[in-house]
């Protein structure tokens, strides 16, 4: 049994207004049986510094990426997690975190991985919360493990592996770095620690649309009309396009992949998560830089 | 040079890291965070003296000072919203306070990996403990050449 929908006048906008919930909402569904708050920052100790009451955390590196293999975690440690957190197969999940939900929305990109149905995320994540002067605690959540049935990841209808970019060519790629990557002026985020990439650059034929473009200031996602234009405006992408997006390792990018699919009703949407710490290393593949996308008009 | 004995601040820092089970040691690197001092005023009006940390994922900065006496000093600062950054650095800064410049230059440059936060905190930001006490050692090497 779902919880109830947030009715929102800003979500019903959207193509799929029942992804989302606002802070109010939340505030008042605080406690509702059959839901469950989860926390996944971009820093491992932000949530035991005060988190939402009730709220479980859910560390993108530590839960939700094998330890040994670059990939998610599998099936079983997918069921283990979970149900160590208290979640149920039919529980709806509200995500939120920090820096305008980056995070969150790659934790509820990993859920989907595993058909997890009822997953939304918090509009403003961590910081409207906060900056609202709503409640936080440094208490640990109450939690009573629950047994979540092992399901199969499927991942084909929206991951993309290297294979598949390249396969993809010819179809709309975004790429969803900051303009200075794009380029190819660097190969990691202002700011941001080297992570490896040999070479710098875009896969060619990818559009930049830097994530935060989706966000406002105050962290929650831009209004429907600003994402249409945007998205379908400057990028020129449509409800039939096969669309990829990319970042560095596919954070930022489920970021986008949540707004294409989920606030604009895209369906063919994958993300790459490879991203630019694999293509950056492969061995011939196809590198453009500079500030033109580049011509990849054929699959290969 | 024969084997060098860690410094006895940095053997408990790092004990009392591996006393603890793996997620009360997140706890711990909090504490350490929330000791953090403010940087003292000298500093705070001239922020052209700090270095930044780069390899941190948010802001951090570190000044070495060397006193009269010839002990270490760190001081830093990194925003209260990235507690792991500063509890990596609240570390250092208690690792190496009073040391000698020498003995703050024999820290093995793999500490950061010793304290048992491979799992809880995981590789990629320990990255960023290894960049600071590697900056650490550079400042005091520039100052002890100067």
């Amino acid at each position: 049994m779902s919880v109830e929908l947030d009715p929102s006048s800003k979500f019903t906008a959207y193509a799929h207004p029942e992804r989302l919930v606002s802070t109010e909402w939340l505030q008042e569904h605080l406690a509702t049986p059959g839901l469950a708050i989860v926390e996944s920052d971009e820093d491992v100790l932000l949530f035991e510094t005060g988190h939402i009451p009730g709220a479980v955390k859910i560390d993108w590196h530590t839960d939700l990426n094998d330890p040994v293999e670059r990939d998610f975690i599998g099936s079983e440690a997918f069921a283990a997690m979970l149900g160590s957190k208290g979640i149920t197969r039919d529980t709806t999940i509200v995500v939120y975190g920090d820096k305008s939900n980056w995070w969150a929305a790659y934790a509820l990109w990993v859920f989907t991985l595993f058909g997890h149905e009822d997953v939304r995320l918090l509009d403003g994540g961590r910081d409207k919360w906060i900056a609202e002067g709503r409640e936080v605690t440094t208490a640990p959540p109450a939690v009573v493990p629950v047994d979540y049935p092992v399901v199969p990841r499927n991942d084909s209808p929206i991951r993309a592996f290297k294979d598949d970019v390249l396969a993809h060519f010819g179809n709309p790629l975004i790429d969803v770095r900051s303009p200075e990557e794009y380029t190819g002026e660097r190969t990691h985020m202002p700011a941001y620690p080297e992570e490896g990439a040999l070479r710098a650059g875009h896969i060619p034929s990818a559009v930049s649309v830097p994530w935060a473009r989706a966000a406002a200031p105050d962290a929650t996602f831009k209004t429907r009309e600003e994402l249409d234009a945007l998205y379908r405006g400057e990028a020129g992408l449509t409800d039939d396009d096969n669309v990829i997006a990319y970042c560095r390792i596919g954070e930022r990018s489920s970021h986008t992949w949540f707004v294409l699919t989920h606030l604009l009703g895209l369906r063919g949407v994958r993300n790459y998560d490879g991203s630019w710490t694999e293509w950056g290393n492969a061995i011939r593949v196809p590198i453009a830089l500079g500030a033109e996308p580049g011509d990849a008009s054929k699959p290969r | 040079m024969g084997i060098t004995e860690l410094p006895e601040q940095l053997t408990e820092i790092r004990d009392e890291f591996l006393e603890l089970e793996e997620k009360d040691r997140l706890l711990l690197l909090l504490e350490f965070a929330n000791e953090l001092p403010d940087l003292p005023a000298r500093f705070q009006d001239h922020p052209d003296l700090l270095e930044r940390v780069v390899e941190c994922q948010s802001p951090v900065y570190i000044f070495v000072e060397v006193d009269q006496a010839g002990a270490v000093h760190l001081h830093a600062t990194a925003p209260r919203e990235s507690p792991t950054t500063r509890g990596f650095v609240s570390i250092i800064a208690q690792g190496v306070e009073g040391l000698t410049v020498e003995q703050a230059l024999a820290v093995p440059d793999d500490f950061p990996n010793s304290l048992g936060l491979t799992r809880a905190v995981s590789p990629l930001r320990l990255r960023g403990m290894t960049a600071m006490l590697a900056r650490t050692k550079r400042q005091l090497r520039a100052l002890a050449a100067a």
